[in-house]
C-alpha cells in the first residue's frame, strides 16, 4: 500500500507527539485518515465529523489539490496536508 | 480539603485555589491554552476524577478526563457523537460538548453530556467512551423538540439533572426547545413546560419551544426545581407540572431575565440569580451598568438586591449559565465569572462581594471542586 508523507498543522500535533510530518498509508483520504488514526488515536475525529464530513475549519490537500471528500484519491507519492483554516480572535 | 474553583474559558481552563491562610486566591493554569472549555466538572462520587468539555476553533469537540484532580488529562477515546445518519435522514454532528453532569450515586462511572446541536450522550466508564442516548436523540418528537432554533452559540442541550432519589428520573433543558423529563432512565421523554412563557413565539402557549437558560434541582428537596428562562424566573414543585413565574416579584426596573440560577444546598427556599438586560435587542449586560445578584429566602416570593462590593456603575457584565456556583455552606459563598474575565466571590450568601481574579479570557463556566 502507498505510503504518504502527512504534514500536520500545529493544532493537531498534540496527537503526533509534536511531529510536524508523519507517514500514513492509503490510496484515498478515507484510508489515509483511518491509518493515521490507528497510529495517532483520536486525531481523525477532530478533523472529520461522525457523518464523515470534513469539519468546517479543516482543509485537506494532496500536494496542491484540495480534497473535498474522503473518497477523493490521493495520488501515489503525494503529500497529504492537514490544514487548519480559521480567522478570528 | 479546601474548596477550589475551576474556570472554563474561551481560551483554556484555569484553577483558583484559596491560599492556606485564607483571604486571597492563587490562580493556576492555563491548561489547554487556546482551547474552548465549556465546562469542567468534578465527580462527587470519586473526587479525583474531573471531566472537561473542550474543542478548539479548528478542531472538533471532545472530552478530556483527569483521574488526579486535574494534573494530567487524557482524551476520551470515543467522544460524544451522533449515530451515523441513515439515507435521507438529517445528518447531525456534534459541534460542541457544552454540558457535563455526573450520574447517580448508585451508578459509578456514569456521566451525561449535552451538546450543540441538542444531543444527549452518556458514558459508563467515567467519560472514556460515550454513546448517544437513543431514547432522546432518536425520540420521534426530537426533530420538533430540537428544531434548531439556535442561540448565538447554536442550539444547546444543558441542565442535565439526575434525581438524587432515583437514577432513572432525569431532566434536560434545550435552548431553544424547553425542559424535558424522563422517568425510565432516558428511554422515553416528555415536555415539562406548562406555565413557561415564550413571548418570542407566535403562540406562547405551546408544549415545547420555550427557552430555558438554566434549570436547577434542589438537592435537599428534589421535588423543587428552579429555572432561569429567557422569559423569566420560575419554580416548580413536583408532582405539579405547572411552573410558577416567581420572577414576577423582582423589581420591575430590573426584570427577571438572566442566565444562571443557583441554590443553597440546605435551604430549598433560597436561590440566587443575576439579572441582565433583556430589553430591546437584548444586551444581556448588567441592568443599567450596575451589576447585582438577587437572592430569595422564601422560594421567590420576594427578592433582595445583593450588590455590596460590586461596581456601582459603568460595569456592563455578562454572566453565562454555567458561570455561577454556590458552595456547600449555609448560607453559601457564591461565585460568578464574567465574559470580561473576572471572577467574583460573594460571602454570606452574596452579602459582600469582592473580585478574586481578573484579566482572564471570556469565562464560560465556574465550578467548585474539593
Amino acid at each position: 500500500m502507498a505510503s504518504h508523507r502527512v504534514r500536520i498543522a500545529s493544532p493537531l500535533r498534540s496527537y503526533t507527539a509534536g511531529a510536524a510530518a508523519v507517514s500514513a498509508e492509503g490510496g484515498n483520504a478515507a484510508a489515509l485518515l483511518a491509518d493515521l488514526d490507528r497510529r495517532y488515536p483520536g486525531i481523525r475525529f477532530r478533523m472529520i465529523d461522525e457523518q464523515d464530513r470534513i469539519r468546517p475549519h479543516i482543509r485537506l490537500y494532496a500536494d496542491r489539490e484540495e480534497l473535498r471528500s474522503l473518497t477523493d484519491a490521493v495520488p501515489e507519492g503525494a503529500v497529504l496536508h492537514l490544514i487548519c483554516a480559521l480567522s478570528g480572535g | 480539603m479546601a474548596t477550589m474553583l475551576w474556570i472554563g474559558t474561551r481560551k483554556g481552563a484555569f484553577a483558583l485555589r484559596p491560599s492556606p491562610r485564607g483571604g486571597t486566591f492563587k490562580l493556576a493554569g492555563p491548561q489547554f491554552l487556546g482551547h474552548v472549555i465549556h465546562h469542567v466538572v468534578q465527580d462527587p462520587r470519586e473526587p479525583r476524577t474531573l471531566l472537561m468539555a473542550a474543542k478548539t476553533g479548528h478542531l472538533g469537540p471532545t472530552v478530556f478526563r483527569s483521574t488526579d484532580r486535574g494534573r494530567r488529562w487524557t482524551e476520551a477515546s470515543r467522544p460524544p457523537a451522533f449515530r451515523k445518519a441513515a439515507e435521507g435522514e438529517a445528518a447531525r454532528a456534534v459541534a460542541r460538548v457544552f454540558w457535563l453532569t455526573p450520574g447517580h450515586a448508585s451508578q459509578p462511572g456514569r456521566w451525561y453530556a449535552g451538546t450543540a446541536p441538542a444531543g444527549l450522550f452518556s458514558s459508563d466508564d467515567g467519560g472514556a467512551t460515550w454513546d448517544p442516548v437513543a431514547g432522546f436523540n432518536d425520540h420521534p418528537m426530537n426533530p420538533k423538540w430540537a428544531a434548531g432554533l439556535a442561540t448565538p452559540d447554536g442550539e444547546l442541550l444543558h441542565s442535565i439533572i439526575v434525581d438524587p432519589r432515583d437514577a432513572r428520573h432525569l431532566y434536560v433543558g434545550i435552548s431553544v426547545g424547553g425542559v424535558f423529563e424522563s422517568t425510565d432512565g432516558g428511554g422515553d421523554w416528555a415536555p415539562l413546560n406548562e406555565g413557561i412563557e415564550a413571548d418570542f413565539l407566535p403562540d406562547p402557549n405551546v408544549p415545547y419551544g420555550q427557552d430555558p437558560h438554566c434549570v436547577t434541582l434542589h438537592p435537599a428537596d428534589p421535588d423543587r426545581l428552579y429555572q432561569q428562562n429567557h422569559c423569566g424566573i420560575y419554580r416548580l414543585d413536583r408532582p405539579a407540572r405547572r411552573w410558577q413565574r416567581i420572577g414576577r416579584a423582582m423589581p420591575k426596573a430590573i426584570g427577571d431575565i438572566g442566565f444562571p440560577v443557583v441554590v443553597d444546598r440546605t435551604d430549598p427556599d433560597a436561590a440566587w440569580v443575576i439579572p441582565m438586560d433583556g430589553t430591546s435587542v437584548w444586551p444581556r449586560t448588567s441592568v443599567g451598568g450596575r451589576p447585582a445578584v438577587y437572592g430569595t429566602r422564601n422560594g421567590g416570593r420576594s427578592w433582595r438586591r445583593l450588590d455590596q462590593g460590586l461596581p456601582r456603575r459603568h460595569a456592563w457584565l455578562t454572566v453565562l449559565r454555567q458561570a455561577m456556583c454556590a458552595d456547600a455552606a449555609s448560607p453559601p459563598t457564591l461565585y460568578f465569572g464574567t465574559t470580561a474575565g473576572e471572577v467574583w466571590q460573594g460571602r454570606a450568601g452574596g452579602s459582600r462581594w469582592r473580585r478574586i481574579a481578573e484579566h482572564l479570557p471570556e469565562i464560560y463556566s465556574v465550578t467548585l471542586a474539593v
